[in-house]
């Protein structure tokens, strides 16, 4: 599919230099084209926009109270329909925002069955307020409120979603800005609740140099920590890349080491989150051939 | 049509004529009776609403804000805890300038679980930015949510408006109803920032220091304009459908030596109280307030007060008397009672006016008082 | 003003026919009110009702301390409850009753409202419907005129045995 050469985030965003967020943003809105409304809560998104009176995004984009995008996309999509227009709906949401305080709205809007595409973007932490731990952060990870390292696992969101049985709920990652551009162009198409959730590193986060942003987010697929792949009415869809790191993974340590947020990560820890990548793989491939 | 209904059926019926796009809203006792009738409405298709039952009253008014700024009427209902819960969107909404109408079935505040009126629940709002009615009668419930879209829709006011009504005293008792054909008495929904993907804006953006206070100022000068526009859509109902209403209720207030200031079903209590009073040589007025928010000019001027509050504001005082206090800059008879459903009676009411002592503070029912 | 308190379990419809009441008043022309006393009661225990009748409008919300008409919709509330609480001395008591009752000394009104609405089959869910058969005794009694009781029945539900039940108690009620 041809990406449009329009653009929807102008040249004076106020995100920081490297941020995939806004990378990844961008080729969403490039998919969604200009009859959209973004619903954003509170997150890094909700800055780099700017200040008023300038926006740097040129669809009309509601910012919401952090816990309620999910419902406030489900009035703005009811009214809409209301008044027979085709304007879609789409939430562009934190980590924090979907996993942590917004999970009760999301949760709402999924069972009703709205007619909408949220999209959580997962930086793995609190980023807007500089690093705090999300339930989205992974084991071992450091954070300002987790300086040794976070001593639990990262919160299993998709088959929290998945549990509600969208039409549609994809992964995606910003550095394959093609497949998300073709995963939000998919779920556009369909009615109902649909879910992407986006993998997106975080410079001044995860501690690695601004323009190691794709190379990070390949090395996450390529080594299994995250695993690029669809579920279509159920049926799940293994992506390319995600399907040779199941054959041939690269090494988890090669993603550790080049992220400063991992410095005091034990080797136990580290050796746990390999054993859940292969787990978490087999899971999927299993499922994929209609074994379990 | 003259027929019978309760408070909440009333709210129910009045939303049915006002035709929303969108309703929004959450179960909770005593205002379960509004969201029920409107569902059975719209399963009847009396309304062609889209009717969102949300899984929680923080996403109910969320829902609200998503669906008015898209372009249509809206309304939700919620009681005490459900309303707590929406604070942070109730200054959303506010903050937003969507003429969002919402009844509020006064309840109090736990613990311990009590179902029964209260009006903390609402006060606890009165900053938020939202007009704030209390009503006294079925009739006025339903004659009042209807000049409630009328005015918060009203280009000069846009912003939301909430009906309170006291839980069960009204929400459950069922009175004479007269509906009436409300044609163009609330003008079609229009907002003039409503979303256009054509024209496209950022809405509630960062906004810094050197602006955020200007939009504070906005929606305090779009309070004030409310009041000449309240005045409108009271005098333009009487004029079509007969009833009037003012923004307080006066009752033998003229000639009055005392007057009773209260929220709500209480206020009509206090007007039984006037007259057993006045039996007796007391020449007393009962005086309810309705529109909390804008805040009324009330005429008391030379005349001694009694306020009665159903809500307290701790380590301070009732808080319509502390309103009054701070407004007129005169002392009054503080009486707190009828918190959490307490039974207060026209003879308790008479016993506050004959027994009153300025400046001081009254519990009733509590044996050491201040 | 004409003050009555209404005796009944959870679930029997004593606050429908506080309701029913206050509409049969609308329609003599009267203002009217009905209101139930809300506690935290299940379906089964013990509740009141109240209604007040007057000409002019009605400004009391608070409960009625002094009725001038006291209902029993089931005797057995009586074992537990002081029904004749407050009754002013002129004051009149109906009960739900085969048979003839005195109450604290009183001669009751009685009414087989059971009997009656098993007569015309008015049962939902396995319970005698009581509220529309007592509203033709309150009419008989004079607290309502007979036509309004059957109009405001007619408002309120479409089954025909509604009315019968409430002219049955009309012509057998033992004032």
């Amino acid at each position: 599919m041809e990406i449009p050469k329009e653009e929807y985030i102008l040249r004076c965003t106020s995100a920081c230099a490297g941020c995939s967020a806004s990378l990844a943003l961008r080729y969403v809105l490039k998919a969604c084209g200009p009859d959209i409304a973004l619903v954003v809560p509170a997150c890094c998104t909700s800055v780099i926009q700017g200040i008023y009176p300038n926006t740097a995004f040129n669809v009309p984009v509601y910012n919401i109270a952090f816990a309620s995008a999910a419902a406030c996309a489900s009035g703005m999509i009811a009214g809409f329909r209301k008044q027979k227009k085709n304007t879609k709906v789409v939430v562009f949401a934190g980590d924090g925002g979907t996993v942590d305080i917004g999970i009760q709205a999301m949760s709402g809007a999924f069972e009703r069955g709205t007619d909408f595409l949220y999209i959580c973007y997962d930086n793995e932490a609190y980023g807007n307020t500089g690093m705090q731990r999300s339930g989205a952060t992974p084991l071992g990870a450091a954070t300002t409120t987790t300086p040794a390292g976070k001593n639990e696992w990262k919160k299993d969101l998709d088959r929290i979603v998945e549990a509600h049985n969208p039409p549609y709920l994809a992964t995606a990652c910003s550095a394959y800005p093609k497949d998300l551009f073709n995963k939000v162009k998919k779920a556009l198409s369909i009615k109902g609740p649909k879910f992407i959730h986006i993998l997106a590193p975080c410079p001044p986060g995860w501690r690695y140099p601004t323009e190691k942003s794709v190379e990070i987010g390949k090395l996450a697929v390529k080594s299994g920590v995250w695993v690029l792949y669809e579920r279509e009415y159920g049926k799940l869809t293994i992506n390319g890349p995600s399907k040779a790191a199941i054959i041939k993974p690269s090494p988890l340590s090669d993603y550790i080491k080049m992220q400063g947020r991992f410095k005091t990560a034990e080797a136990e820890q580290i050796s746990k989150m390999e054993q859940r990548i292969l787990a978490n793989q087999n899971r999927l491939a299993l499922e994929e051939k209609g074994i379990c | 049509m003259l027929t019978g209904s309760t408070g909440n059926k009333a709210v129910a019926e009045a939303v049915s004529q006002a035709e929303p796009g969108v309703i929004a809203a959450y179960p909770i006792t005593p205002q379960t009776e509004i969201v029920e009738q409107i569902a059975t409405y719209v399963a009847e298709g009396k309304i062609g609403c889209e009717y969102i039952m949300v899984e929680s009253e923080h996403s109910a008014m969320a829902a609200c804000i998503g669906a008015s700024v898209s372009g249509v009427r809206t309304f939700t209902a919620t009681s005490s805890h459900g309303l707590l819960y929406m604070h942070e969107m109730l200054n959303w909404a506010a903050g937003a300038r969507l003429p969002i109408v919402m009844a509020n079935v006064n309840r109090a505040p736990g613990p311990g679980w009590n179902i029964w009126a209260e009006h903390t629940d609402s006060l606890q709002e009165r900053d938020t930015g939202w007009l704030q009615v209390y009503v006294s009668t079925v009739q006025e419930a339903y004659d009042t949510t209807l000049m409630a879209f009328r005015i918060a829709e009203h280009a000069d006011v846009l912003l939301p408006v909430m009906i309170n009504l006291d839980g069960f005293l009204l929400s459950h008792i069922f009175q004479s109803l007269e509906t009436v054909h409300i044609e163009d008495y609330i003008p079609p929904f229009s907002l003039p920032h409503m979303i256009d993907t054509k024209a496209p804006l950022g809405y509630g953006t960062l906004t810094g220091p050197e602006t955020h206070f200007k939009f504070r100022w906005a929606i305090e000068r779009s309070m004030r304009a409310a009041r000449p526009v309240i005045d409108d859509a009271q005098i333009e109902f009487k004029k079509r459908f007969g009833r009037e209403y003012g923004k307080v209720d006066e009752y033998l207030c003229d000639d009055a030596d005392v007057i009773v200031i209260s929220l709500g079903t209480l206020g009509k209590e206090a007007e039984v109280a006037v007259d057993l009073l006045r039996s007796e040589g007391i020449k007393a007025g009962s005086l309810r307030v309705r529109w909390l928010r804008p805040f009324p000019s009330l005429n008391i001027s030379g005349k001694e007060l009694v306020v009665i509050d159903r809500d307290y504001s701790f380590g301070f005082g009732g808080i319509l008397a502390n309103e009054i206090k701070a407004k007129y800059k005169t002392d009054v008879f503080s009486v707190i009672a009828g918190i959490g459903g307490q039974e207060v009676t026209f003879g308790d009411i008479a016993s506050f006016v004959r027994d009153r002592r300025l400046g001081t503070e009254y519990w009733f029912g509590v044996k050491a008082n201040v | 003003m004409y003050e009555i308190r209404i005796h009944s379990r959870g679930g029997q419809g004593g606050v429908t026919a506080a309701r029913l009441l206050a509409l049969a008043a609308f329609r003599d022309g009267k203002y009217a009110t009905a209101f139930p006393f809300y506690g935290a009661e299940r379906r089964g225990a013990p509740v009141v009702s109240f209604v007040r009748i007057d000409d002019r409008q009605i400004r009391v919300y608070s409960m009625i301390e002094k009725p001038d008409l006291v209902i029993v919709l089931d005797s057995s509330v009586m074992e537990t409850v002081d029904v004749m609480h407050g009754l002013k001395p002129d004051g009149k008591i109906i009960v739900n009753s085969a048979y003839p009752l005195e109450v604290g000394g009183k001669k009751a009104s009685t009414v087989d409202l059971t009997g009656i609405a098993l007569n015309v089959g008015l049962v939902v869910a396995g319970s005698p419907v009581l509220n529309t058969a007592v509203i033709g005794a309150l009419a008989k009694m004079g607290t309502i005129s007979f036509e309004s009781a059957k109009q405001a029945i007619k408002e309120m539900f479409s089954d025909e045995r509604n009315i019968s039940a409430a002219s049955l108690a009309f012509s057998e009620v033992n004032i």
